[in-house]
């Protein structure tokens, strides 16, 4: 009896062995499948990215061959004679998001400087994130909030005071000139501007966080008052970061679509005057693209589009190399 | 003496300006908050989720807008958050050294801020030339490809956080990395994960601009994923910018109802993620 159990024993150990072995097998072979489906996903941001910029060159195609190079400083935009320049919606686009820099910078510093020094503790956090609530907040509502409430508040009381106060004088008088439309360049920089405080808040008080207390303590306790230590300690040791936030900012500012496109005015010029309407990339292409009718409109409207990743893509790899900067310092 | 007094002024005179940065600051969200409480709340009647968008001069409400703005929205998140999801996880866990990390974090930080304009843009090169028409799909796309970075990057960060030494636990007891990974780090950043696709949810639900090009928009009510669909912020951009005034008023009830969805998915949001790192 005995000789016959042993081979049924050596039979089902073989069997385990080899059912263990198919087991194994599978789980190797499922842990491939994921590693490869994981590195895949991680490869299509990639894809994404050259997608995008290859699509849009695909698009622009008839564009270039028509008007050249020419096309970035043409300043003429007739759909009715197929004529198109990008230097007007290039230079709106520079003009309101250089306006929103001037405005949103020195704030969201202050603001950075208040969360992290002057503040008392148990509202910090509250403040923090009232402020950064305000980068929740969908573009579209600032559109319609500047359009209906900002800008004519503007029209009436600020920009008849603008013009008045600058009339005397010789560079301003040409800044601040003409009726005060209420939407126009002007109007569309502040609503930039408070679109991107809560960028440059967050990541200014980031790194002034980083600033380490023994640096500050020292400056303190030679008598410095707290203005002289953010002026002499804090801002010189994050200055990197504070102009990585300050990058990051324009970046956003340049591509804001909806809130321009309500305030800015859509109008196809350059004027000397930032109360007058102009338009930005975004705006143009948001307003035109839906109603462009014929392959070369489309095609202007797409390279627009491309000029305008361009431009953000080299702000935003700057801002990303400075904060990297600081955050191998940091690390 | 003198000097000292100086000082002393200088010093006050810059605490008084950071205080009036930061009033500036949340002065703006009070303020449009308060305008859009004051514009729209007047609006919101059980007509607005009943019934259909209307002609000019005639009631109506945001039903089909609502309704598309939701299904967009699924399907972007539908596309866009398992990518995200699995990316982020081959930058945690497998290639957490490897140079395709670094470069798809660098890209992926940029596309975080990429103009959404040139989203949509792209989608209607690649998905409705092709097709020859709008669609819905076209939308969910778009909106995927906002949605990816803001996954990847949180999901990357949750699965930093998750301690080495539970994944080398699961391993000793012989647990292959697929498993590890998904039994182990997946349960343990869990709230984390969430926290990713809430933050991805409240950034698309108000996204306007690549859906003008990709979903259009649709006067009536459609379900159908291959035609133009309405949305919320499509309906807000072409109501407020009409000279009819009743669609303005719907205008603003629907900016209403997206700022407050979206502001309360942003905190929920942080009060999630709070008590994932807390973990």
């Amino acid at each position: 009896m005995a000789d016959i159990s042993i081979p049924i024993a050596q039979a089902r150990l073989s069997n385990e062995v080899v059912s263990r072995a198919r087991a194994l097998r599978g789980l190797i072979f499922r842990d491939r499948i994921f590693r490869i489906v994981t590195r895949a996903a991680a490869a299509l941001v990639l894809a994404l990215l050259g997608g995008v910029i290859l699509s849009l060159a695909w698009g622009s195609a008839p564009t270039i061959r028509t008007f050249g190079l020419s096309f970035l400083i043409t300043e003429v935009w007739n759909p009715v004679t197929d004529e198109y320049g990008a230097f007007a919606p290039i230079c709106g686009t520079l003009i309101t998001a250089f306006l929103a820099m001037i405005i949103a910078v020195p704030i969201g510093i202050g603001i950075a400087i208040f969360l992290t020094e002057l503040c008392p503790q148990p509202l910090r956090r509250p403040i923090g994130i009232a402020i950064e609530l305000l980068a929740g907040i969908p573009s579209i509502i600032y559109g319609i909030w500047g359009l209906f409430v900002f800008a004519p508040f503007l029209q009436a009381y600020v920009q008849p005071a603008l013009i008045n106060a600058s009339q005397p004088i010789p560079i301003l008088s040409t800044l601040f000139a003409g009726p005060p439309y209420g939407i126009g360049m002007l109007t569309a920089g502040i609503i930039l501007a408070i679109m991107v405080l809560p960028f440059i808040t967050s990541i200014s008080r980031d790194v002034f966080e980083t600033v380490p207390s023994v640096l500050k303590e020292s400056a303190y306790g030679i008598g410095c008052t707290t203005w002289e230590v953010v002026r002499s300690v804090v801002l010189p040791y994050t200055r990197v970061g504070v102009i990585g936030g300050g990058m990051l900012g324009l970046g956003r500012a340049l591509g804001e679509t909806m809130a321009t496109t309500f305030v800015i005015g859509n109008a196809h010029k350059i004027s000397a005057s930032i109360l007058a309407p102009g338009t930005t990339i975004s705006a143009t292409i948001a307003n035109e693209f839906t109603e462009a009718v014929g392959d070369l409109y489309t095609s202007a409207l797409i390279t627009l589009g491309l000029i305008l990743f361009v431009i953000t893509f080299f702000v935003l790899v700057a801002a990303r190399l400075l904060l990297m900067r600081l955050d191998r310092k940091a690390g | 003496m003198a000097k000292y007094r100086a000082r002393r002024r200088v010093d006050a005179a810059a605490k008084i300006l950071c205080v009036a940065a930061t009033i500036f600051g949340l002065g703006w969200l009070t303020l449009i908050l308060a305008a859009l409480v004051w514009n729209g709340f007047g609006g919101l009647s059980l007509a607005v989720f009943t019934q259909m968008t209307p002609p000019p001069g005639s009631n109506g409400g945001l039903l089909n807008a609502i309704v598309g703005s939701l299904i967009i929205t699924a399907l972007g998140l539908a596309i866009g958050a398992p990518i995200g999801i699995l990316a982020g996880t081959y930058m945690a866990e497998y290639g957490r050294y490897s140079r395709l990390t670094f470069f798809v974090r660098f890209i992926n930080d940029i596309l975080l801020s990429a103009p959404s304009v040139v989203v949509g843009l792209f989608v209607y090169q690649i998905m409705v030339t092709r097709m020859g028409h709008f669609s819905a799909v076209a939308g969910g796309v778009a909106l995927a490809i906002i949605v990816i970075p803001v996954v990847v990057r949180t999901t990357e960060d949750m699965l930093l956080l998750v301690p080495g030494s539970l994944r080398e636990a699961a391993a000793a007891l012989g647990m292959p990395r697929a498993a590890v990974i998904r039994h182990v780090a997946y349960r343990a950043a869990r709230a984390g994960l969430l926290t990713g696709i809430l933050l991805a949810i409240a950034r698309i639900s108000g996204e306007t601009a690549p859906l003008l090009f990709t979903a259009l928009n649709n006067q009536f009510f459609s379900a159908n994923l291959d035609a133009p669909m309405s949305s919320l912020p499509a309906v807000i951009f072409q109501f407020a910018l009409s000279p009819y005034k009743d669609w303005q008023h719907l205008a603003w009830t629907g900016a209403l109802l997206i700022t407050f969805a979206v502001l309360a998915m942003s905190i929920a949001a942080r009060v999630l993620a709070a008590r994932a790192v807390n973990k």
